[in-house]
């Protein structure tokens, strides 16, 4: 098993999934690389997360309906125990381009419903995937087609669902935004009813014939009697729409990409890429497990190894998985639960209908020291089983050398590839103490307690931002 | 040019999601306004007027006392041509003042270019929010984004105090640029050097601070309490960025404008008297804008997204009163049901840049704008 082998096989569970520790890493490169890929693209012959155990000790944050910050906890826990990986990445990924919020919603339940169809329809036929946001009372709610009426149209979600969902801007004119929005007229939730004294009403998607405007419609060049139904299709007939997604598919799994506002005049950061992604695509009945296979599999992909800055949810999920013991649901839950808030992403309430901004705008002084913060005191505690293995595994190499113990770190937190004048800094800390000791209890204690600290220092580089 | 002798200081508060301009400063005496709007149009009794034509929202009754006193200006029509009606398209114009291509660099990054040339303070401009707007961000300009002023540092776990200075010293050391490495490192690393200097002055601040204003508990008020401990610290801050909202009000708009236009009214009403009590108030001007104006005709809940708006100004040095004008509502005037601006808001920028802060407002706005009578 080569050095390299890992390097690669810890790339691709950082991207398809939230990282994976070094044995599971070493477990993976026996499988194979293809292998590994498509055991995560098909999460049902995983075992699914036994959702009671939640239920058991915190049953709030099942259906914590309107209880504030609350909402992500049961997400949370998904995303650090799940044993589907990608299942989980996807449904943030589609979180981040479907995006609602709680902050109108005004409902958990609602959003983290849609979540549960990400995880279902995520990687199947993207078509199928947005008539069910059509028909998304979260959604429905969220962009006001529930007041959008024969008689007095609203284009909110008309609107957004060419700019935001499927097309982007350039790609349809002002009077297809009116058209689409009269299609979608009659598309409602019901019940419509007061709060009652614990929160909300679930919400069901309803279509109204009394409500929908019957006339004559004019949709990027298909005129007739359309209806939602009509409209996605003719969306998705469109090779703007398999741009739009495999250009999304690229920005979050493959390396950061300008935001959605300037895709309509900036060209892709690498156009063969998007048009093979698109093409694959449009090829294959808009599967998206079909792309995400190729996507996978690529040169491109492959050699995309730190292209990317995380998300906050990766920093979080992905440092929690690493040093583990956030497996059983402890007292701690709601509270890690808002940390990627705290970095700027705010698990079910992204800030607007375009989701979050990426890449370099995730990181500003207040959110770059959030992240430093809270990594640094997680690995920096070696009761955590995921450190304590660390250190274990650095025992056992027995290197007392500074720089032979800072690259030990580095490799098992990562492997992490460093600037020269980064590792220059972090040999010279570690050296300040000295060589190494593993030979008595006393020495282990010492070094145990230099190694906590490198691995602070080694969290708090710009270069863990990147995944 | 101002005459006072302090810097002057620049609060830029972000009413995001689209205010409805025809319900915060109401044409109560233009028929138009009542039939246009059955639904979300605002009765007359509960309307406070401010002349014989319009009127202000029914929970902007503090800040009508800060008009009463000359120091909020009230600024009609504003936007610029051919708005695209897109939220995130029309913050990005608002924030880079770029309405035909998409502008990545913000007019007040520009601004804390052009304030601290040398970068000499890395608290020239703070931004109170979780994220960095765009109006804001200039590669290698600092800015402090400050969520909660009350725990603010890095590293905060390691108590100890020597071996946290050689760790923040080794942090220090691996953030400064490194040769061959990518803009996205170099502008984290420059944000990592500026967070360690900021955060050790910035923690200062509450504990220097006293008040005998009671804010409102609500996180808009939270958010301008810090900013008055920020100005107060006299840690030379020159511009303030805060935003609050959703004001999108598609559906159920009168409700929800109420609660927003209280908590906004409240807020910003206590922080110009904290100013006022701690005579902190005579440099510094508070630009109050949002993105788009609503549409005319209500849907029957709420607005759609509209075009011309409304802008506000607030402080000791703003001239009070009302500039440019009310655009017409007659529907042959109205552009695909919008009211249409009449004043450009890189006019206004121009003003506030010009006249207040005393730096050249054409490279920021990038041209020449009308300016307004404001500061004169």
């Amino acid at each position: 098993m080569s050095d390299q082998d890992i390097a690669l096989m810890a790339h691709l569970m950082r991207r398809a999934g939230f990282g994976a520790t070094r044995d599971e890493l070493e477990a993976c490169v026996a499988k194979g690389y293809e292998a590994t890929v498509e055991e995560l693209l098909n999460p049902e012959d995983q075992v699914e997360l036994d959702r009671n155990e939640m239920m058991r000790f915190h049953p709030w944050t099942w259906r914590p309906g309107t209880l504030p910050g609350m909402g992500a906890a049961e997400w949370l826990h998904d995303l650090v125990n799940t044993k589907r990986p990608l299942e989980e990445k996807m449904s943030l990924f589609w979180h981040g381009i479907f995006a609602t919020g709680v902050s109108k919603v005004d409902h958990y339940d609602d959003v983290m419903d849609m979540i549960v169809k990400f995880r279902h329809k995520g990687m199947g036929d993207f078509r199928e995937l947005l008539l069910e946001m059509a028909k998304d009372p979260a959604m429905i709610y969220w962009l006001d087609n529930n007041d959008n009426h024969a008689d007095a149209v609203n284009e909110n979600w008309g609107r957004e669902l060419l700019e935001l969902f499927s097309m982007g801007v350039g790609n349809y004119t002002e009077e297809d935004v009116r058209d689409c929005s009269r299609a979608f007229t009659g598309w409602t939730i019901e019940p419509k009813l007061p709060r009652g004294p614990i929160g909300r009403h679930d919400w069901f998607f309803e279509y109204r014939e009394e409500d929908h405007d019957d006339s004559e419609k004019t949709f990027l060049g298909h005129t007739g009697n359309h209806n939602g139904e009509d409209i996605i299709r003719y969306i998705t007939d469109d090779p703007a729409c398999a741009r739009f997604i495999a250009r999304h598919l690229y920005s979050f799994f493959v390396a950061d990409e300008v935001q959605v506002p300037a895709w309509s005049v900036t060209p892709p950061r690498d156009p063969e890429a998007v048009d093979l992604l698109a093409n694959t695509l449009i090829n294959n009945s808009y599967d998206i497990r079909t792309a995400l296979r190729v996507l996978f599999n690529s040169d491109f992909f492959k050699n995309s190894r730190f292209e990317r800055l995380k998300n906050p949810t990766e920093v979080v999920v992905g440092t929690l998985r690493m040093v583990g013991g956030a497996e059983f649901p402890a007292p701690g839950i709601g509270d890690l639960s808002r940390q990627p808030n705290y970095m700027g992403q705010d698990l079910l309430n992204p800030p607007s209908v375009e989701g979050w901004h990426t890449g370099a705008e995730w990181i500003n002084s207040g959110s770059l020291m959030r992240r430093v913060n809270f990594t640094a005191e997680l690995v920096g505690d070696v009761s955590h089983p995921g450190i304590r293995n660390m250190v274990d595994r650095l025992i056992a190499k027995g290197d007392t050398s500074p720089e032979a113990v800072v690259n030990g770190a580095l490799d098992l937190m990562g492997p992490l590839e460093v600037n020269p004048e980064s590792h220059v800094e972090l040999v010279g800390f570690v050296a300040e103490g000295g060589d190494f000791a593993w030979a008595s209890t006393d020495d282990i204690e010492k070094s145990t307690a230099r190694v906590s600290e490198l691995l602070q220092l080694i969290v708090s580089l710009r270069e863990y931002q990147y995944a | 040019m101002t005459s006072t002798k302090k810097d002057p200081v620049l609060v830029v508060f972000q009413l995001s999601g689209g205010n409805d301009y025809l319900n915060t400063v109401i044409p109560y005496a233009n028929p138009i306004y009542r039939d246009a709007r059955p639904t979300v149009g605002i009765a007359e009794d509960r309307i406070i007027k401010v002349d014989d034509q319009v009127g202000f929202h029914p929970e902007m009754g503090p800040l009508k006392k800060v008009y009463d006193r000359g120091d909020m200006a009230v600024i009609h029509g504003i936007g610029y041509p051919k708005s695209p009606r897109s939220h995130f398209r029309s913050m990005d114009i608002w924030h880079t003042c770029e309405p035909i291509q998409l502008g990545t660099e913000g007019w007040l990054g520009r601004a804390t270019r052009d304030i601290d040339p040398k970068k000499e303070n890395v608290l020239t401009t703070v931004s109170f929010g979780p994220s960095l707007f765009r109006a804001l961000a200039l590669p290698g300009t600092p800015v402090a984004v400050v969520d909660d002023l009350d725990n603010y540092g890095l590293l905060p776990g390691i108590t100890e105090v020597e071996q946290r200075n050689k760790i923040l010293d080794r942090f220090a050391r691996m953030y400064s640029p490194a040769i061959g490495s990518s803009a996205v490192m170099d502008y984290m690393g420059q944000t990592g050097l500026d967070t360690l200097e900021g955060a050790d002055i910035l923690n200062k601040a509450p504990g220097m601070y006293s008040s005998n204003v009671e804010y409102p508990d609500t996180s808009i008020a939270k958010k301008l309490k810090g900013i008055a401990q920020v100005h107060m610290a006299n840690f030379g801050t020159r511009v303030f960025y805060v935003d609050h909202g959703s004001f999108d009000s598609h559906s159920n708009q009168n409700g929800m404008a109420d609660k927003l236009w209280k908590d906004v009214s409240e807020g910003l009403s206590a922080f110009l008297d904290d100013l006022r009590e701690h005579n902190a108030s005579d440099n510094v001007s508070v630009l109050m804008f949002t993105e788009f104006g609503r549409r005319t005709h209500d849907n029957g809940s709420g607005t759609d997204h509209g075009a011309g708006g409304a802008a506000f100004m607030f402080g000791d040095a703003v001239k009070g009163g009302q500039y440019s004008e009310f655009p017409s509502l007659k529907s042959e005037d109205l552009e695909q049901g919008d009211v249409v601006p009449n004043y450009d808001f890189r006019g206004l920028y121009t003003t506030v840049l010009e006249d207040w802060m005393g730096l050249d407002g054409k490279p920021i706005v990038d041209g020449s704008f009308e300016k307004l009578p404001i500061f004169a």
